[in-house]
């Protein structure tokens, strides 16, 4: 279970989210929506510990284990993954390189270690299910890639990492309907396979083609205004986030 | 590997410490040379004696030339097989994994130990295509028309106050000759080793490289930690003739008690080329500026550098290049970093004579800072007095992008790991240069040194 209690943090001094309560438990799948400023992203970075995203309030922990004050790296040991908006470029450093030393680090489901001839087959078997050719893996993370190309990098390092939880920020933007189907497929996969938590961070409706939630989160201003079904989107596309009725 | 050992071993020579005449003419006894070389050596003298010390650059007050040693000799002869070759030494280059790599991917290796050369070889099929591959001392005994024919040719003893240290008192280094059209294909070594304390080194090589011919040499630097000051002050010639093409890869990771100061220079005929690929890691001080004159017409040079520095280092390195005839192209790539209180400077100089047409040149230095005291320093300097030129610049500062490594770190990897990788990334223009066995065992050494630099 992800749980985030009453959370508040800052960024320069500014509060950014004013009390966010929410939990994810294996094998759901949350959507949470809101309009540009809401706070979205920076729960995103506050969930996975971003430098600078000062937690001023409240908890966060994975299955019982409080990761409030712990760096990125034990989160995502401990089976956080976040899929960024706008994944940075690593020059000179190759995605399989990266990728195998962040696969050796983890210790869940078991602490399994692959040595670089095992490694690279079962990242060949992963970057398959996506389209992904061979030659992009000896590429350099995310150097010089295209936007739709770094999205695609960021659904195969979680398929490679195969997290308890998931976080995918704004992950649909910047790719055509082909690329989205794939990815949203891979989703689909692993949320069919394992028991995974995902929360998918978005302010497109169009993301409901492709993935049924089980729980919609509405976000304005800090805070977790709504929460319902995925019949709340339809209330969206029709009204816009004003039109959302919080006393209900 | 761990290079910070000391070897136990009586030397069959030692001169007493200082520099003077005497000290001079007993190394010219020692190797029964000609006696043109003994005068070289004692005009030499007289020029280092006469030169100041250089008014630029880093602080080099500490060296006490009085209480260097400048001749030791730890064998009486060299040998040609390990197995002769003292065991104390032997155990030095093999726990450095020298005769390892010669079995499994050189060409030839030399092993100098202290001021001679101990141990050398050559593959017999290079040998019989007429390849030399020589210490410099032997020769100058045996091959005496080519040797001076190119000896001091390219780097005369008036040079700058080490390069007349070095003629004074040079012993041992490499000397190699590459006929007309033959390809060395896998690498030839050279590996330096400074065992003795206030030792100083002060090689000599020579390379030649007939016309279309290829070599590629790679020369490697260790010495044990003393906290006492050692001097390694080498010249290095070489000369690329019609179309012939020369690679001098270094992997400098002397202790931290090493000055190192070193003249490299080449001069590149019609069509030739000449790669320096030069890799600092270790010394106190480094000063060294790898020179390039294209003299002939298409002529090509490269310079890629790589600069690696810790608290207490002080690495000065960049590049020379003279374009002196027509449709001559150049590049440097300098990259450094700098951790802890760690100096790095980038100091180069591009020169595009009058007269000369269709030259292009690209310098590219970028410094990468990992602590909060380090510093990078850029002085690149380029001259043209010609019309008819492209010249590209590009130069940059940057410290360890936060970013960069809050991403990796989201995957799991830990803090050091993505400060290693992203320093990987860094250097790997340069890496990618390197023959794989190096490449791996040079990010190897600064994974070893960076771990918890993190400023």
């Amino acid at each position: 279970m992800l749980e985030i209690k009453n959370l508040f943090c800052s960024i320069n001094n500014k509060e950014i989210l004013k009390g966010v309560d929410f939990t994810i438990n294996p094998g759901e799948t949350h959507i949470i929506m809101g309009p540009n400023g809401s706070g979205k992203s920076t729960l995103a970075s506050a969930l996975s510990g971003k430098p600078g995203v000062i937690l001023t309030s409240g908890s966060i922990s994975i299955d019982g284990v409080d990761i409030t004050k712990e760096n990125p790296t034990k989160r995502a040991n401990l089976g956080l993954f976040l899929a960024f908006q706008y994944p940075m470029e690593i020059p000179g450093v190759s995605l399989s390189n990266a990728l195998r030393l962040a696969y050796n680090n983890k210790t869940y489901p078991t602490d399994q270690k692959l040595s670089p001839v095992k490694f690279r087959k079962y990242l060949k078997e992963k970057a398959e299910i996506l389209g992904i050719s061979d030659s992009f893996l000896e590429r350099n993370l995310n150097e010089g890639a295209s936007g739709g190309e770094k999205k695609k990098s960021e659904i195969l390092q979680m398929l490679v990492l195969s997290p308890k939880y998931v976080i995918l920020d704004e992950v649909d933007s910047g790719l055509d309907v082909d690329a989205l189907k794939k990815v949203f497929g891979a989703i689909r996969d692993i949320g069919d396979v394992g028991d995974i938590g995902i929360v998918v961070i978005t302010h497109y409706q169009r993301i409901l083609k492709y993935i049924t939630p089980d729980f919609v989160h509405i976000m304005v201003e800090g805070k977790i205004v709504k929460s319902g079904g995925s019949d709340l989107v339809q209330q969206i596309e029709e009204g816009g986030y004003q039109k959302i009725d919080v006393r209900e | 590997m761990n290079s910070n050992f000391k070897t136990k071993i009586t030397p069959t020579v030692k001169l007493d410490k200082g520099l003077n005449e005497e000290t001079v003419r007993s190394i010219s006894r020692l190797k029964n040379e000609p006696s043109w070389m003994l005068e070289f050596r004692l005009k030499a003298l007289a020029l280092f004696n006469a030169k100041k010390m250089p008014a630029w650059g880093p602080d080099l007050s500490a060296i006490n030339f009085d209480d260097l040693y400048y001749y030791i000799r730890s064998q009486d002869e060299q040998k040609k097989s390990w197995a002769e070759v003292p065991a104390e030494i032997k155990n030095t280059f093999e726990r450095l994994g020298i005769p390892q790599a010669e079995r499994e991917y050189l060409s030839g290796v030399e092993a100098q130990f202290e001021s001679e050369v101990v141990y050398g070889s050559l593959k017999k099929e290079l040998e019989e295509k007429g390849v030399i591959f020589s210490d410099t001392d032997s020769a100058l005994q045996k091959y005496p028309e080519i040797f001076q024919k190119y000896f001091a040719k390219a780097v005369p003893p008036a040079d700058n106050k080490f390069s007349a240290l070095n003629s004074a008192v040079w012993s041992g280094g490499s000397f190699i000759y590459v006929p007309p059209n033959v390809r060395v294909a896998m690498p030839l070594q050279a590996y330096f080793r400074i065992n003795e304390r206030n030792m100083g080194q002060f090689e000599r090589t020579l390379i030649i490289a007939d016309c279309g011919s290829y070599i590629n040499y790679v020369e490697g630097c260790t010495a044990p930690v003393y906290s006492a000051t050692s001097l390694h002050a080498a010249v290095v010639e070489i000369f690329v003739e019609e179309g012939a093409r020369v690679r001098y890869t270094t992997i400098q990771n002397w202790s931290g008690d090493v000055y190192n100061l070193v003249t490299k220079r080449s001069f590149v005929a019609k069509n030739g080329v000449m790669e320096w690929v030069d890799c600092n890691l270790g010394s106190k001080v480094t000063m060294k500026y790898p020179s390039i004159y294209l003299k002939g017409e298409g002529a090509r040079g490269e310079t890629l550098s790589l600069a690696y520095a810790k608290a207490g280092q002080n690495q000065d390195v960049g590049g020379k290049i003279f374009h002196l005839a027509s449709d001559t192209s150049s590049r440097i790539v300098s990259k450094s970093v700098s951790a802890g209180s760690g100096v790095s400077t980038y100091r180069g100089l591009v020169k595009i004579s009058s007269g000369v047409k269709d030259v292009k040149t690209n310098v590219i230095c970028n410094a990468l800072l990992l602590g909060k005291n380090s510093v990078a320093n850029t002085y690149p300097f380029i001259e043209i007095a010609s019309r008819d030129v492209s010249a590209g610049h590009e130069a940059t500062v940057s410290k360890v992008d936060e970013e960069q490594l809050y991403y990796l770190m989201t995957r799991g990897l830990s803090k050091d790991q993505a400060q290693g990788l992203i320093v990987s990334g860094f250097i790997e223009p340069i890496a990618k240069e390197l023959p794989m066995e190096y490449a791996v065992e040079l990010n190897r050494l600064l994974e070893i040194d960076m771990k918890g630099s993190v400023g």
